[in-house]
């Protein structure tokens, strides 16, 4: 089984425009969306809820105030600012909680308890283009590595079960701990980047990261003639380190036009970027079959 | 007043419009912090002089394996299994380590010290006289948080603070936006940015921050986020328009007010307008 994550680091570059395709493209995968915080891929492939799942990502402290006898253990040895005092009475600000329990271990008079909210949820859904797994963390909420690491678990065991030789997790953005979680045990990370100097600033991150975690990555470039400048100083930049360069998708409003229908641009449209993207696939899938 | 800039989902605009909102009031009394640590881009399109650079570090702990007696208790009360007794020795796994103490308050035998790890850094200095910082976290490191919460100390409260914050709902948003007096959401009017954004007014309501929203390449996409935003109260406050050039001048690292100055006088009116929704 292989298994291929779609990266960026910059957000809004055109990842999930990408797995969206993709997953009318491939055969017998199973589709991942790893954007736990702002899930978008099941705008495109209209899944139908199979199972729904809570997900409990981390505890949270809270003061009993009958018990507690104001000494302010808890705003001393909280490393979070989590604590607040309020005219001798003291508080947890539950948002601030990171729900280490040193508070709770701490406090001389047993006045505070643990609690495990449920922090959102995480679903197996049938689409005409296969399964998918995916996750809502409530917002606000902590620890979206773990949640990550669940949906792709998930995944692993329902692509074994049905007889699924590949897995395309949609990655989240940035290069913290979800992006960590989703890039954990893939085989091939496909980097789509857009030709601005942001664009390169975070593919450089996501390229660090990746190299971290020894995930071999492909790139690919976004609204690659909005500036071919700096696209072919990203080209020959990832010549010079070997990287393989396998798409160049041009601007095409087409793009937006199936993203508002609620379809993958392959589906809707014949146009230069649709065109592009089977051929990025083609290649991909070149990288994949190593 | 700090101002955070969020959006829920990424590429929207966030960072166009914390550096245009920068650079259009006075420059003397703005201070710009880029709290998008896993991919901050605000520094390009500035060009600051740095003026000093701090390594931020986490705590974790180390165990002087000559005082353990393997009793366990720092296994026991460590939330994120990080630190684990494996046949006759203690097993960690710093990456999972959150940097909280509480394994070396909870040894009986006080055989665990800390010692700092570095996950990052801030750097600070200045645009012509607007002062600025930002941050970045290691590659490879999962935490953001520690780096926000030390950029976030630096904030010169006297002055107008604009938080730059990273996409997404979860813990480097909520650090970033924590403590703001107002949220000015930038999205897009697409499904996705639509998607994104309620999720993004929901960590807002969540921290009890005024909000408004800028719709940016407002005229691709549909009328969706125009009408949640009236049936839930948010006030627009600003539109820019989809423009080829003004995509060029952005993929160049031109800032939107430099490269086309009338939109000053637009950023100056929501800033007043945010300053009389957060009130005196």
């Amino acid at each position: 089984m292989r298994e291929l994550v779609i990266l960026s680091g910059k957000g809004g570059t055109g990842k999930t425009t990408v797995a969206a395709s993709f997953a009318h493209l491939a055969e017998r995968k199973v589709m991942v969306d790893a954007d736990v915080d702002a899930a978008n891929l099941e705008l495109v492939l209209s899944p139908q809820m199979k199972e729904k799942h809570e997900f409990r990502g981390g505890k949270v402290a809270i003061v009993e105030p009958a018990l507690c006898t104001a000494c302010g253990r808890c705003a001393e040895v909280c490393r979070f600012q989590a604590v607040q005092e309020k005219e001798g009475e003291y508080l947890i600000d539950p948002i601030a909680c990171e729900g280490c329990a040193v508070c709770h271990y701490e406090c001389p008079v047993e006045a505070i308890r643990l609690e495990e909210p449920v922090s959102g949820h995480w679903f197996i859904s049938e689409t005409s283009y296969g399964p998918l797994v995916h996750a809502q963390l409530r917002p606000a909420q902590e620890n979206s590595g773990k949640l990550v690491a669940i949906v792709k678990q998930t995944a692993r065991q329902l692509a074994l079960a049905q007889g699924c030789d590949l897995i395309i997790v949609d990655g989240p953005p940035g290069i913290g701990c979800p992006v960590i979680a989703a890039t954990a045990g893939a085989h091939l990370a496909l980097l789509v980047t857009e030709p601005t100097v942001a664009g390169v600033h975070d593919l450089e991150r996501i390229l660090s990261t990746t190299a971290h975690f020894g995930v071999p990555a492909l790139v690919c470039i976004n609204k690659y003639d909005l500036n071919p400048e700096v696209s072919q100083a990203i080209a020959e930049d990832c010549a010079a380190r070997g990287l393989s360069l396998v798409g160049s998708i041009p601007f095409d409003k087409a793009v937006t036009e199936a993203m508002v229908q609620g379809r993958s641009v392959v589906s809707h449209s014949q146009g230069p970027a649709s065109q592009e993207i089977e051929r990025l696939w083609e290649e991909t899938k070149r990288f994949l079959d190593r | 007043m700090k101002i955070a800039i969020a959006s829920g989902k990424g590429g929207t605009g966030k960072t166009t419009v914390a550096v245009s909102l920068a650079l259009s009031l006075p420059q003397n009394q703005v201070h710009l912090l880029d709290c998008d640590v896993e991919a901050p881009n605000a520094h390009l399109f500035l060009n600051p002089t740095i003026q000093g650079r701090e390594e931020v570090a986490i705590l974790r702990p180390s165990v002087d394996e000559t005082i353990c007696d393997l009793c366990g208790r720092c296994a026991e009360v460590c939330q994120f299994n990080a630190i684990a007794v494996v046949g006759e020795k203690v097993v960690l796994f710093p990456e999972l380590c959150h940097g909280c103490g509480g394994c070396k308050l909870a040894c009986p035998l006080q055989a665990i010290e800390e010692v700092p790890h570095v996950i990052g850094v801030v750097e600070w200095g200045s645009v012509g006289e607007m002062a600025f910082a930002y941050g970045l976290l290691n590659p490879g490191e999962p935490m953001p948080p520690p780096i926000i919460r030390r950029l976030k100390a630096m904030a010169q409260g006297e002055k107008t603070v604009i938080i730059d914050v990273s996409p997404g709902t979860s813990c480097p948003v909520v650090e970033s936006m924590r403590g703001s007096d107002y949220c000015l959401l930038v999205t897009e009017p697409t499904p996705f940015g639509l998607h994104d954004l309620k999720l993004a007014v929901e960590v807002a309501r969540e921290l009890n921050l005024p909000t408004g929203v800028v719709i940016n390449r407002a005229d691709i996409g549909g009328s969706g986020v125009e009408r949640y935003c009236q049936e839930e109260g948010l006030s627009i406050l600003m539109h820019i328009p989809f423009d080829r050039h003004i995509a060029e001048a952005y993929s160049e690292g031109i800032p939107l007010v430099e490269a086309f100055p009338d939109y000053m006088l637009q950023f100056r009116a929501i800033y007043k307008e945010m300053g009389k929704q957060v009130g005196p």
